[in-house]
């Protein structure tokens, strides 16, 4: 059994029910797991949520994240997405304000190479929306900051993954 | 028809064939009290503290095989049921826990007595959930029990808002579950179950570990006879205690941090280790690199969460003990020339006894060597710390005798508590708790419940005024600096003093009296040849209870030891006291 420490892609099924995500988040923090990121909404049933949660772990320890997941009540599923073809994006909003006019050009001729909207704008200030790979956004991020970083305020949404059809639908 | 939710209540408890229910009233379950008045299917028992209240329902629990019921109110009738939630969680014990709840519109107003009870549970019980619409209070009940009693057992809290209690509804109580996230494993896999075969077929040297969870699933005589079939010795854990008589040629015994030499030496030379219900913990284990080393591991656990956990193992199989065991029994091949092994091991388990040297005076040994023989069988409850051990060690289970231990979290305050509920669930047996004089001071009230609910309960102390297994620790791996663990220690002591003495005061407290206080016999021995008698006069008290304080050698030490994150070839087999350093800072 390996034990390379390397980042993991679970999503989950659980019940659109209070307390939920308490137990599921509570049960990373209790057991010492590494949560990187963790995101829930409903899904097209209304009394099932979908959960995607990435972690680094080794493989003995994530073995374990999953077993526990399993045996909680609450839990209706657990999908594995780590080695399998997934589509998987983070939303990231860099507001960037006090800028002068050269610097307003300069964002957006980058947002248009980096393929990302400009969600809002006013002298001197503007609003980016960035719906990418964590990875991507990563890069986005960097750049920014590098020149704005006084002048900016990042929020990101943590992933949300679906596995892709190539495997199963196709 | 309509009724009212705790008319329902009352009514599921019932359809649940609920025989004994613990509860404890206040101001937010009394709603749930007023319909429990006069109540005539099932008996209500009310103890002293809703700490002692649990831990009786979970005596009643592992005594029957049935599921323990509790109810208390909200707030602090609730948060003194998190210990006892605890201790049943860790042990895989059926609990199912109510609680009252301030009405859901005062929810989260930090209103008088309110607390999210459910929250502070969410880690240490299997499930808990806030009724929060009359209508969905039948499926919650019935889905507790389901979930309690089903797969790997444990303790299920249901909150229940006073507003949900009073409210009319439909008095419908489901006759089926259906949860989509809780399928507990059932069957077998039958090509694990053949690996296995074959791997004990080609064995040498075999070996049963057996945990608590063949005691659970009620699989000790299955279990004793595939011991036989294939001739294959027997160790088990603390919680797997009584899986085999203990007089059974082919049991060597407890192994782990306090077992005997014999069977810890199996485990580190068997060359497969066959275990069943145990989930390897660290008391278990010892160091984790060093265990059965020379083994290949076969675990067959219900919970799949315990496989590979700890300790990796070769042939993984999820299952229920009993159901694999039986399957197993279909399947399994002799192993040739086990007689050789078997005949070692017993020869190293005459040879290196577990034994107490004490030149004269009482000890531990001889009081539960007198228990065993007074007793031919019952069910014995122990606190935690040295006389959980010394019972463990010397106790003998035959028939339909039983040890009841908080194994996994290891709750002071057990045993008392554990014996009234076990008394009230099997009231044909002969119940004994045996504690040690810390931890029955911090159930003591119970008495009191086993005073008016008039059992004939059996309560050892074995009194050396020390916190006994913490002081070993402190003279053996902290040089004697006894730290807050003697119980004798006044204001007016001196600080650095680790040397008890004829100034200490006689009895604090004085158990006999506190006996008489609740009107029932006290009797304090202090000789070996006083306890044959004191159990007998015992005995004789049929409808009420009686406390025995067995006053021991105050600096009694627990071997063999294996010291914590050693491997369990390096066992501490004997100890030498050093001499005092009485009076010195140290």
């Amino acid at each position: 059994m390996g034990t390379s420490n390397k980042k993991r892609w679970v999503s989950l099924y659980v019940e659109n029910d209070v307390g939920v995500l308490a137990k599921i988040s509570g049960l990373f923090s209790g057991k010492s797991y590494n949560l990187s990121s963790l995101t829930v909404g409903e899904t097209e049933d209304p009394t099932v949520s979908r959960m995607t949660i990435s972690l680094y772990g080794d493989d003995k320890t994530f073995e374990q994240i999953k077993k526990q997941l399993n045996r909680s009540v609450e839990v209706i599923k657990v999908l594995d997405f780590t080695e399998l073809p997934i589509h998987k994006k983070e939303i990231l909003f860099v507001k960037l304000h006090s800028l002068k006019r050269e610097e307003m050009e300069d964002v957006f001729r980058s947002a248009s190479v980096f393929g990302i909207s400009v969600a809002d704008y006013d002298k001197g200030s503007v609003i980016l929306e960035s719906v990418k790979t964590e990875t991507e956004n990563d890069e986005v991020l960097r750049y920014y900051k590098k020149y704005y970083s006084s002048r900016l305020e990042a929020v990101r949404g943590g992933s949300v993954a679906v596995e892709s059809l190539s495997r199963s639908d196709r | 028809m309509k009724i009212k939710g705790t008319q329902l209540f009352v009514k599921a408890l019932v359809e649940e064939k609920v025989d004994t229910l613990f509860a404890y009233p206040g101001g937010m379950a009394i709603d749930l009290f007023d319909a429990l008045y006069g109540e005539k299917d099932f008996r209500v028992v009310l103890p002293r503290h809703e700490q002692g209240l649990v831990h009786a329902a979970d005596g009643y629990a592992r005594a029957t095989g049935k599921t323990g019921v509790c109810l208390v109110t909200s707030g602090p009738g609730a948060t003194n049921l998190v210990t006892g939630i605890a201790t049943a969680n860790y042990d895989s014990v059926p609990l199912v826990c109510f609680t009252g709840q301030v009405p859901t519109n005062l929810i989260g107003n930090d209103a008088f007595q309110e607390v999210d009870i459910v929250g502070i549970c969410r880690s240490i019980c299997k499930y808990a959930v806030t009724v929060r619409r009359r209508e969905d209070l039948g499926r919650i009940i019935k889905e507790a029990f389901y979930i309690a009693r089903t797969g790997k057992p444990g303790p299920v809290l249901v909150d229940l808002p006073k507003d949900v209690q009073q409210a009319m509804g439909s008095d419908e109580y489901p006759k089926e579950v259906m949860i989509r996230g809780y399928k507990p494993s059932t069957g077998v896999h039958m090509g694990q179950l053949k690996k296995a075969a074959e791997m004990v077929a080609n064995a040498k040297r075999p070996l049963f570990l057996v945990g608590g969870g063949v005691n659970i699933s009620r699989g000790g005589e299955a279990m004793t006879k595939l011991a036989e079939e294939l001739n294959i010795p027997v160790v088990t854990t603390i919680m797997g205690k009584g899986a085999l008589p203990t007089d059974h040629p082919l049991y060597i015994g407890n192994m782990g941090m306090h077992g005997n030499v014999a069977s810890n030496t199996a485990v580190s030379e068997c060359d497969l280790l066959f275990s069943i219900g145990t989930r390897f913990n660290d008391r278990i284990t010892g160091k984790i690199s060093e265990f059965a080393k020379n083994a290949k591991i076969v675990h067959i656990d219900i919970d799949a969460a315990s496989i590979s956990r700890n300790i990796v193992v070769d042939v993984p199989i999820v299952a229920d003990a009993r159901e694999a065991i039986e399957k197993f029994r279909e399947i399994a091949i002799k192993p040739k020339h086990t007689e050789e092994w078997v005949a070692h091991l017993q020869k190293l388990r005459s040879e290196k006894p577990i034994a107490i040297h004490t030149e004269g005076h009482m000890n531990p040994q001889d009081i539960i060597g007198a228990i065993n023989e007074h007793f031919k069988e019952a069910i014995v409850t122990t606190d935690v710390g040295q006389n959980q051990m010394w019972t463990t060690q010397f106790l003998q289970l035959r028939g339909r005798s039983k040890l009841l231990t908080s194994g996994g979290l290891g709750t002071m305050g057990y045993g008392l508590p554990a014996a009234i509920g076990a008394k009230l669930g099997c009231p044909d047996m002969p119940v004994i708790s045996i504690s040690g004089d810390g931890g029955f001071q911090m159930n003591e009230q119970e008495l009191a419940t086993a005073v008016c609910e008039e059992l004939p309960i059996v309560i050892c102390i074995l009194n050396n005024s020390y916190l006994g297994n913490v002081r070993q620790w402190q003279e053996m791996f902290f040089g004697g600096r006894y730290s807050c663990t003697c119980l004798k220690k006044r204001r007016s002591c001196a600080q650095w003093c680790s040397n008890p003495n004829a100034s200490c005061p006689e009895y604090i407290p004085d158990f006999v009296k506190l006996a008489e206080s609740y009107g029932i016999e006290g009797i304090r021995v202090t000789k070996r040849e006083e306890i044959g008698a004191a159990l007998e006069r015992a005995k004789a008290h049929t409808d009420k209870p009686t406390l025995i304080e067995f006053i021991i050698d105050r600096e009694l030490d627990i071997l063999p030891m294996v010291p914590g994150g050693n491997a369990l070839s390096e066992m501490v087999t004997e100890y030498k006291k050093e001499s005092k350093r009485d009076g010195n800072e140290q």
